[in-house]
């Protein structure tokens, strides 16, 4: 089974993250529906491993997909709006979830999503101009004694500051390939 | 050689983001370069459920305790604990005792548990299936392989009386049986691995502490009704867990323990695994066989219960985690043993993520029974920062709270039922002074919205309405049929929804307007937060005798709404003002107040 990857930059394509040209996948979008060919209810795992290589799902691609698994189109749109993890539209390079888990909750979460909105000026589910983030939120990253957490792509950041944000997000700007692994902020 | 010391890491999600994989790979660097490679071995384990203090190191058989290790404290743990045989007293938990260990018995955090369900996690190595097998691993299966009918499998779990952990606490036997008695060729057996309860985590640290022990008990549970299929349902959150499910999966299938013809005993099984998708509705058992076969997740109508018709129509078992993890123990140690402990309504244990404003976060497995006071304050040392106890949530947003008054009842199903709260799957969140319990509930209600599937309209339109309701009050606009209207309006969603979460989605009100009706007045009569946390009733201010003038907080503010030169009184524009607290955050003196 795929690798779980929130992360587009471990993905095989260069930028994944932009508009990517539907045409140019097929092939591998092909692979994903071979290897799926003989699992009952194939659709979410499609689905999940192609949004998985792709960073989100083209319009194009789902319709290929709903011919090839023979499900109408309808149903397969269904599905994707149904689940929050499906994206139809391309996301930032750096995935930011901000976990409004209870504990994170009654720890600050919430200031700490504030915090989030105002530096980078989108709101949850949008990505900056400058495609460098995305903000969702997470329920629980089964992290919650350290609370408040927020994770960044797969590197989980604990016991978060508000005031500290700014600092967070230099780390991950424009990718030069320094050590930001998860931390203690309280340190 | 022969090994001297064993280093047990702990590799749970919470630690493992502390840096505990750094820290395994200096250990094992150091030992190399010390060259006491071949006198350690060096194990990842699962969670060891003392969050708060990680990262966790356990060096045996000295049974040292060290917390918040940092990776550059390898060097010394090397150098001293194990070629010196020397602890290291500044990373013990307990520097102070006088004593010269901390042993793990000594701390008061595991003294009033009892493990069964974590009974590996913290001390094996869980990509290690010998590890497992050495702790009397797959020996359930053996014996209930060759020595026990289905019929004797289901009599065991009669007489241990388990109920299911996942929340609504069915007996299990029950369910088993309703299965085993359908004929059928295909059914199939299901873990529920969704784990939605936002703030809990107690089948993640199981999973990935000790994942062998879930499909030891799924493929026990094959045996028994008839099944050749299993699936494991897991939130795509859980990266770790899934990777050591794969791993255990593989394993025993090369051990024969999984897959054909298991143990030479004609019996065949296997197991898939299947990713959510982030729906919480999707742990509800029908919108997860929905799920499964690769609809949206909406729930059905029960009956027929997946028992008899569940996932392609076909009978099939589905159970918690945790309910899963006990199995194995209850076929080894038999019925008798298991229903010894625990209450006469619930027996065994049970794992709560004790999360929140407490001293000492984490998983504690207790018996039932226990109390809730030994659990927060004994188990947990109290409320963090000496701050007032308030209430705790148990039951997540299907529960309620539970106050100072109430905190010596037992714990088991029926007398959490009695208070208006729910045993849950285990979340146990404990709020204190500074917590609006009318601002918690809003948050409560709003995940019950935000996750509704939508599909039937008391909880649709229900749920949004209730919400409308709090969010107006917190902003000091509510009124006093405001109370009562919410209470119907609860009670219909609790009668007339399809599903559990629109039929529970009010308890959290109902639960709070009973306990704490005078903070709901003081929002809606006074127009007043008392806990200072509801924005549009609150102002922030600056104590005239605390403010030095440091210009911290005039830097840090993010719209500019605090002013003064430096060494003067600043002052903060309520005009401008967003009350995001950083400010009292910032000030080291003391000098921001909320009103
Ligand atoms: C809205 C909703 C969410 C649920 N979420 C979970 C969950 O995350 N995990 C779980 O094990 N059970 C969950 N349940 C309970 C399941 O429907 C089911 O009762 C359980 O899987 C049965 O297993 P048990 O008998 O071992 O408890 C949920 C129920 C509802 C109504
Ligand atoms: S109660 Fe809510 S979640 Fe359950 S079926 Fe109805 S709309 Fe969906
Ligand atoms: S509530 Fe945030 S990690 Fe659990």
């Amino acid at each position: 089974m795929a690798e779980i990857q929130t992360d587009c930059r471990t993905s095989t394509h260069a930028e994944p993250c932009r508009e990517i040209d539907p045409g140019s996948v097929i092939p591998v979008v092909d692979e994903i529906i071979t290897q799926y060919r003989s699992t009952r209810g194939a659709l979410i795992p499609v689905l999940q491993s192609v949004q998985n290589l792709l960073g989100y799902l083209p319009k194009e691609i789902l319709t290929h997909i709903s011919r090839e698994l023979s499900i109408p189109y309808s149903e397969v749109a269904g599905v994707v709006t149904f689940y929050s993890f499906f994206s139809t539209t391309p996301r930032g390079k750096h995935i930011i979830r901000v976990c409004l888990g209870t504990a994170c909750y009654v720890r600050g979460g919430k200031e700490v999503l504030q915090a989030l909105t105002r530096e980078l000026k989108i709101k949850v589910g949008q990505t900056t101009d400058d495609h460098q983030f995305s903000l969702e939120i997470g329920r629980c990253f089964g992290a919650c004694g350290l609370a408040p957490v927020v994770m960044i792509d797969e590197d989980v950041h604990q016991r978060v500051k508000p005031n500290a944000i700014g600092l967070l997000l230099a780390a991950y700007r424009d990718d030069d390939d320094q050590d930001r692994g998860g931390s203690d902020e309280k340190a | 050689m022969a090994i001297k010391n064993y280093i047990l890491i702990c590799g749970g999600t919470a630690c493992e983001s502390s840096r505990a994989d750094d820290i395994y790979k200096n250990l094992i660097a150091e030992c190399a370069s010390q060259g006491v490679s071949d006198d350690v071995q060096i194990v990842k384990t699962g969670c060891f459920g003392f969050c708060e203090q990680g990262p966790i190191v356990k060096i045996l058989p000295e049974d040292s305790f060290y917390v918040q290790v940092k990776p550059e404290d390898a060097k010394e743990l090397v150098s001293e604990h194990i070629v010196k045989g020397r602890e290291v007293t500044r990373l013990l938990y307990d520097k102070n005792k006088s004593k010269k260990h901390a042993k793990v018995e000594d701390i008061q955090f595991y003294q009033k548990q009892f493990r069964i369900v974590l009974r590996n996690c913290g001390f094996i190595n869980p990509e290690n299936i010998d590890e497992y097998i050495a702790r009397e691993g797959y020996a359930a299966l053996e014996k209930a392989l060759f020595n026990m009918t289905p019929d004797d499998v289901i009599g065991e779990l009669k007489t241990a009386g388990i109920r299911g952990r996942g929340g609504a606490g069915f007996p299990t036997w029950m369910k088993w049986n309703f299965t085993k008695q359908v004929e059928n060729d295909t059914k199939y057996v299901v873990c529920n691995a969704d784990e939605g309860d936002p703030g809990a985590y107690m089948d993640r640290s199981t999973l990935e502490g000790d994942p062998h022990s879930i499909l030891e008990a799924m493929t026990i549970a094959g045996y028994t009704c008839g099944a050749r299929q299993g699936y494991i349902y897991i939130r795509a959150e859980y990266p770790l867990a899934i990777k050591r499910l794969e791993i255990a999966m593989q394993q025993a299938r090369d051990y024969g323990l999984l897959g054909e013809d298991i143990l030479g005993s004609g019996f065949s099984f296997d197991i898939e695994i299947r990713l959510g998708a982030g729906a919480f509705v999707c742990g509800e058992e029908t919108a997860l066989l929905a799920s499964i076969e690769g609809e949206r997740g909406m729930p059905r109508p029960r009956p027929p219960f997946p028992a008899v018709k569940g996932l392609w129509g076909q009978p099939t078992v589905i159970n918690n985690v945790e309910t899963w993890a006990n199995i194995p123990m209850i076929i080894l140690k038999g019925g008798d043993w298991f229903s010894k402990i625990g209450t006469e309504d619930s027996k065994g244990t049970k794992v709560f993520a004790l999360t929140g404003k407490i001293r000492n976060s984490g998983l504690v497995e207790v018996p039932m029974g226990t109390t809730l006071r030994e659990i927060i304050f004994d188990i947990g040392g109290g409320i963090a920062n000496d701050k007032e106890f308030k209430a705790v949530q148990t039951g997540g947003p299907s529960g309620g709270v539970i106050t100072k008054a109430d905190l010596d009842t037992p714990i088991d199903y029926g007398s959490l039922m009695g208070l208006g709260s729910m045993m849950g799957s285990g979340g146990m969140i404990v709020m204190d002074e500074d917590d609006c319990i009318v601002d918690v509930t809003k948050f409560y209600l709003g995940f019950s919205v935000d996750e509704s599937c939508g599909k039937c309209s008391p909880c649709r339109i229900g749920g949004r309405s209730l919400y409308n309701i709090l969010d107006k009050i917190t902003k000091g606009e509510g009124e006093m049929e405001d109370l009562e209207q919410m209470k119907s309006i609860g009670q219909a969603m609790k009668k007339a929804s399809l599903c559990g979460l629109g039929q529970t989605a009010p308890n959290p009100i109902l639960s709070t307007i009973h306990y704490f009706e005078d903070e709901y007045l003081a929002h809606i009569k006074d127009k007043r937060c008392p806990a200072g946390k509801c924005k549009e009733l609150i102002s922030f201010n600056i104590l005239a005798d605390k403010c030095i003038g440091c210009t911290a907080c005039a830097r840090k503010c993010p719209v500019g709404a605090i002013t003064g030169e430096r060494r003067q009184l600043h002052r903060i524009d309520p005009e401008l003002c967003i009350k995001c607290g950083v400010c009292l955050e910032t000030c080291k003196f003391g000098a921001i107040y909320v009103r």
